[in-house]
């Protein structure tokens, strides 16, 4: 077996109000290897969510161990996290999530930024990248100035600046057309094609049946 | 994050909600100006009337008929029971301590030729009036000797006013002038003094004493001026003065003042003016401090979905507080900014019009105070932000 890059154990998490504690997480193992492309399917209040927060460092789990890319990730606090978020993890999320008043190139730039990338570096790859993705001519362009689905290739853009071993997509094409959405997969299946490890969260099943392999979870647990 | 990014980020931003950025920087720039301006107005009255009164000397004394409450009527006037002779005695008793210049003043219209100069200050006195006040001498020309001022001689020694206005091309020396009806010659030209709060005081004419009691039919003089010879026996020419006096008036009839308490008297009062004027337009900065925060509250709920992105993507929390803090540093820096520049050109023209000096204190005070504004109001503001949960902030709609 490849090299885990992402290797979940007994994973729990809860959540408490007032006096009623949830346990929204009961007990995840996971092991994804480094170049697979899972897909994480349940409904919606099946604990999906909450576990692409925990793969993604934005959340931790109350028990359980997490090792991504060899680091054990709880011994880290919020800023070492965002570090290790930055350098490890590329989002792209279902809203895209791109800064309305910057331009493309500018929104891609952004996680470079905060890594401490040098401007004329991280523009030339950014331009790299958006090349990658066809959006080289629009890079000037706002958001507001692009389709759906260039958006979300801008927000895939984003996703490589800090070249990142897993990308974890949520719902990336819940808010586009069948075509820009078939768009999309094909950018992801080429990026895993390259070695990337895609983790995909989506509750459309034709959407999951395009990864490698399909994860399903309910009420908190693996099936 | 690079600082060059965080201003770009911050100027962006603010530039977005012009309106609103201009509106709250508004604020600020009032609360500035007003710090600048009052405390001009409050230094330069200072300045003026300190200036003012050490021009007349500052080893002078006056003495004034009344007192400050004593023998006023009820409307108001002063029942003036000083003499000439109250001058003499003094004189003699402080023949080696002191000068002494009894002062009758009126105002007259003046002539010459075709050419008149109304609302005059006639000032009679006597010889030694000029070696008591001390920016009272005279630049050209003579002053009256002691006997031409005891026999009223039709003498005059004209203001630099006068002389410009009357004799604008002329030497006026020997010349002859009508005050009211009589006619008098010319003998000296006085140095210019300038204007106290718009009144001219070269608009003036010094004459005898006995020629002003004549003239304007008067036996009571306005004024007495004392200098002492030395500094340090002011106190005991102020005593002296108060004891020849006592021996035909009563303590209600005359105050006797000297410049060194007036000028004392006035800093006092003028500091704590300025001290509260400053304190009030504080109050109007504090305001716009608090229009500030408010816009940054408002600018971190609305932007809490890019918070939580720019978290996801790697922002630490110091890299959120800084972007949010620098924006409000900018804001009020940029009020600070302007209202320092318009404070100091509301200062100039105010100085032209009336009286105001601008204080590099109340430059520097006012600018640190914006930063200060900026970095305590916009504190709050980005802590909220630095602290948002990425996860929190992503789900916000």
């Amino acid at each position: 077996m490849k090299q885990p890059v992402i290797k979940l154990t007994n994973i729990k998490k809860e959540y408490v109000t007032g006096k009623v504690t949830t346990e929204v997480l009961k007990g995840v193992t996971l092991t994804v290897a480094k170049g697979d492309f899972i897909a994480i399917t349940g409904r919606s209040g099946s604990g999906k969510s909450t576990l692409m927060n925990i793969i993604g460092l934005l959340d931790t789990p109350t028990t359980g161990e997490y090792i991504l890319n060899n680091i054990a990730v709880e011994s880290f606090d919020e800023d070492e996290l965002s570090d290790i978020r930055s350098s490890q993890i590329g989002f792209v999320f279902q809203s895209f999530n791109l800064l309305p008043r910057s331009t493309a190139l500018e929104n891609v730039v952004l996680p470079s930024i905060y890594a401490g990338v040098k401007k004329k570096e991280r523009e030339e790859r950014a331009i790299q990248i958006l090349t990658k993705v066809g959006l080289v001519e629009l890079i000037n362009n706002r958001p507001n100035q692009l389709s759906g689905g260039q958006q979300q290739r801008v927000a895939i853009a984003r996703a490589l600046m800090n070249n990142p071993e897993v990308i974890l997509a949520d719902e990336p094409t819940g808010n586009l057309d069948t075509a820009s959405g078939n768009d999309i997969m094909n950018i992801l299946k080429d990026l895993n094609k390259q070695g990337k490890t895609i983790v995909l969260i989506t509750h459309e099943l034709d959407i999951a049946k395009q990864a490698k392999r399909i994860i399903k979870i309910a009420d908190g647990m693996i099936f | 994050m690079e600082t060059q990014e965080l201003f770009k980020l911050a100027y962006k931003s603010l530039i977005a909600n012009k309106l609103r950025s201009f509106l709250t920087t508004l604020g600020i720039i009032i609360g500035v100006f007003a710090i600048i301006m009052l405390v001009s107005v409050g230094t330069g009255l200072q300045t003026y009337i300190t200036n003012q009164i050490q021009g007349f000397g500052s080893n002078l004394i006056f003495v004034i008929p009344g007192s400050g409450t004593g023998s006023r009527t009820p409307g108001g006037v002063v029942v003036n029971k000083l003499l000439a002779q109250d001058a003499t005695n003094i004189e003699n008793k402080l023949r080696n301590y002191a000068q002494v210049a009894p002062v009758v003043q009126q105002v007259s219209t003046v002539k010459y030729k075709s050419k008149s100069e109304k609302s005059t200050s006639i000032l009679g006195t006597t010889a030694n009036y000029t070696e008591t006040v001390k920016n009272a001498t005279v630049e050209r020309g003579t002053s009256f000797s002691v006997s031409q001022a005891k026999a009223g001689a039709p003498l005059a020694i004209i203001g630099s006013t006068i002389k410009a206005d009357l004799f604008p091309d002329t030497n006026p020396i020997g010349k002859r002038i009508f005050i009211g009806n009589n006619v008098y010659t010319i003998i000296g030209i006085l140095k210019k003094r300038g204007a106290i709060f718009g009144i001219d005081q070269d608009k003036v004419i010094v004459i005898p004493i006995a020629a002003a009691k004549k003239q304007f039919g008067v036996t009571q003089i306005n004024a007495i001026y004392v200098a002492a010879n030395r500094d340090s026996q002011i106190r005991f020419v102020e005593t002296q003065i108060k004891k020849v006096l006592l021996k035909r008036l009563s303590e209600d009839d005359f105050t006797v003042q000297s410049a060194e308490s007036s000028l004392e008297i006035v800093s006092n009062i003028t500091n704590v003016l300025t001290i509260a004027l400053a304190g009030i337009a504080a109050i109007s900065l504090l305001v716009g401090g608090i229009g500030v925060a408010n816009i940054m509250l408002v600018s971190v709920t609305e932007r809490t979905r890019e918070i939580g992105l720019r978290k996801a993507l790697g922002a630490k929390r110091s890299d959120i507080l800084k972007q949010f803090l620098l924006e409000a540093i900018m804001l009020s820096l940029t009020g600070g900014i302007i209202g320092i520049a318009f404070g100091l050109t509301g200062s100039f023209i105010l100085a032209k019009l009336l009286v105001s000096s601008v204080t590099p204190w109340s430059i520097v005070l006012a600018f640190t105070f914006s930063i200060l504004i900026g970095v305590i109001f916009g504190m709050a503001p980005a802590i909220r932000a630095s602290k948002l949960s990425p996860i929190e902030a992503l789900r916000y709609e």
